[in-house]
């Protein structure tokens, strides 16, 4: 590649979470799972005389994100009719924006591997309608299921600015995440409520004309958007190499072959005829009301992983992992609000270290787990008081995560509260040396690794409740007296 | 004075999926031409300081952010989807194999 540079942008279609479509009412149901057919009427079927009508809540969630993604918002907006046969789009036109779209000149930074941050360009956002879904039949024919036609759609076009398929995934990584945060889009890939699809050309380095670009296609994973658009670099500048030209296409991914495949030969530039819908008048956004969505913006993630760092003296690591998930963040934020203030880094260790992996292993998330930050607070409190120690803390939140009991209930219930008597520890420790007489004569001529294995048995003979500090100091003083 | 080729007017019907005859080719020419020249005369006058037109009544208020709340209405019940579809099954409507050529 290093003859050439490559030249990326990258068109996200994402689907935004109303109850209901664009223009009516039928209800946005999941598209894989429906029975076909059951959420459509007159107007996303296309009959004669249907009049569409443009779903408010759909433009606000559109301007939430052309926000957050630093666009200019253009208050005027029109929605125009782009002409196309394919019996996915009953009306033959999908309702798009064409001339003025929501948003314009935006951009996104994202971090590359080597620690820099790197601007992409957001040339636009725009509204737009979700097309049917074809199956296509053994025996020849297509069925047609037209329930997510018209399901309101985001569509987000990059400047040409990406240069690599790991770029493209941190670009594409980044956006799903903030229409996460924007509470917009479930950014489920799989179903294709959020899709990616890379455009791709490769020019010799030092030159500004671009070159041949082609396009991939139903990438289902950012592994797949990374993989898939590295290939294409590769197998472009290998045609180039060989002397013949790329050839303008829409091409595919081959999970089994692990190479793109040519799917559709783009002859001639697409014809649209874009036009103004006369249907629907065009749309004059209130600027004050711009400022109040704007306004009414979560903080985002890079803004919270930043703070994560600066104010709680996070690892770039453990910010990363807190800020992925809006809802995991402000449960974390919860805990580290409410009194006595612990240590930020101690919850954190906490959420990430026990917390993450009982929901890992019970395939929970943080919306459905029965802790309260306020119960791991309290339980990291009983910890840090020498209650329990640190192991026993452990289970006590495993007991907590399984029956939702707080963590004094569970130590109460348990009789799990440390062993901090210092005479009743010592009387242990005693009879413990006395029962391992040998040990105790191998420790004497220097075996001092068994140390340990005195420390365990106190621990056993506790049941783990004895507050290691305390044992520790107290096998100390026993064995020099022991050594005396 | 703006006379479309007959390729252009071959290329119009093609978008518009129409096969067209010779004889039809020669008179749509004569006509779309006469419907553009029509429009032209748009150009003879100074719109410069005239904001685009998008919409016939677009510049009336009461015709601006018509929208709806985000509220759901019922849907169609299945006969009545499928009532005109020449061909269904499966509660979908059935086509011909399509050779996407947009």
């Amino acid at each position: 590649m290093s003859k050439y540079e490559a030249v990326i942008g990258l068109e996200i279609h994402a689907e935004l979470m109303t109850n209901s479509k664009m223009f009516c009412g039928c209800r946005v149901v999941d598209s894989v799972e429906a029975p076909p057919n059951t959420a459509v009427c007159p107007v996303c079927l296309g009959m004669p005389g249907m009049l569409p009508v443009v779903n408010a809540q759909a433009v606000e969630y559109a301007l939430r994100v052309a926000l957050a993604l630093n666009c200019t918002i253009n208050l005027h907006n029109v929605f125009a009719r782009k002409n196309y046969f394919y019996p996915d789009l009953p009306k033959s036109y999908q309702i798009s924006q064409y001339e003025r779209p929501l948003g314009i000149k935006g951009w996104l930074d994202i971090e590359l591997e080597n620690g820099e941050t790197k601007r992409i360009g957001i040339r636009r956002v725009h509204m737009e309608e979700d097309t049917g879904k074809l199956t296509h039949l053994d025996g020849g024919g297509s069925l047609v299921d037209y329930n997510r036609s018209s399901v309101p759609l985001l569509e987000i076009v990059s400047e040409p600015d990406i240069r690599s398929g790991e770029e493209a995934r941190a670009y594409a990584t980044r956006i799903r995440q903030i229409l996460r945060y924007l509470g917009v889009n479930s950014g489920d890939m799989e179903k294709g409520v959020f899709r990616v699809e890379p455009n791709i050309s490769i020019r010799p380095v030092g030159t500004a004309a671009f070159g041949t670009r082609t396009e991939l296609k139903n990438l289902n994973s950012f592994r797949v958007l990374a993989d898939g658009t590295d290939y294409e670099l590769v197998r472009q500048a290998a045609v180039l190499d060989a002397g013949r030209q790329v050839v303008q296409e829409t091409r595919g991914w081959h999970e089994g072959r692990r190479e793109t495949f040519s799917q559709r030969i783009k002859e001639e530039a697409e014809d649209y005829r874009y036009l103004p819908d006369p249907d629907l008048p065009p749309l004059h956004l209130d600027a004050t009301w711009v400022e109040e969505v704007r306004a009414a913006l979560p903080e985002l993630p890079q803004a919270k992983l930043a703070r994560y760092r600066a104010d709680f003296g996070l690892s770039a690591y453990d910010a990363a992992v807190l800020t992925e998930d809006r809802t995991v963040a402000e449960w974390f934020e919860t805990a580290v609000s409410i009194p006595p203030h612990l240590n930020p880094k101690t919850i954190a260790n906490w959420v990430i270290n026990e917390l993450f992996r009982l929901m890992n292993e019970s395939k929970q998330s943080i919306d459905d787990i029965r802790v309260s930050p306020a119960g791991l607070v309290e339980l990291i409190g009983l910890v840090e008081k020498q209650t329990i120690n640190n192991n026993t803390g452990k289970e006590v939140l495993a007991e907590m995560f399984a029956s939702g009991q707080s963590g004094t209930a569970v130590v109460e219930a348990k009789g799990l509260a440390q062993i901090s008597d210092e005479a009743a520890l010592a009387a242990t420790i005693k009879q413990i040396l006395a029962d391992n007489a040998a040990m105790v004569e191998r420790y004497m001529n220097g075996e001092a690794k068994l140390r340990g294995f005195f420390m365990g048995q106190v621990m056993q003979a506790t049941q783990g409740k004895a507050n290691p500090k305390l044992v520790n100091q107290l096998l100390g003083q026993a064995l020099n007296q022991a050594e005396k | 004075m703006m006379a479309l080729t007959k390729d252009e007017v071959q290329k119009i019907a093609h978008l518009a999926r129409l096969a067209l005859t010779d004889e039809e080719v020669a008179e749509y020419q004569h006509q779309i031409s006469d419907i553009l020249d029509y429009v032209a005369m748009l150009s003879e006058l100074d719109l410069a300081d005239l904001p685009p037109t998008a919409h016939a009544v677009g510049h009336l208020v009461a015709q601006q952010n018509v929208m709806r709340a985000d509220i759901v209405a019922p849907s169609l019940p299945m006969d009545e989807v499928l009532h005109n579809a020449p061909q269904h099954a499966q509660n979908q409507f059935q086509i011909q194999t399509v050779l996407d050529d947009s």
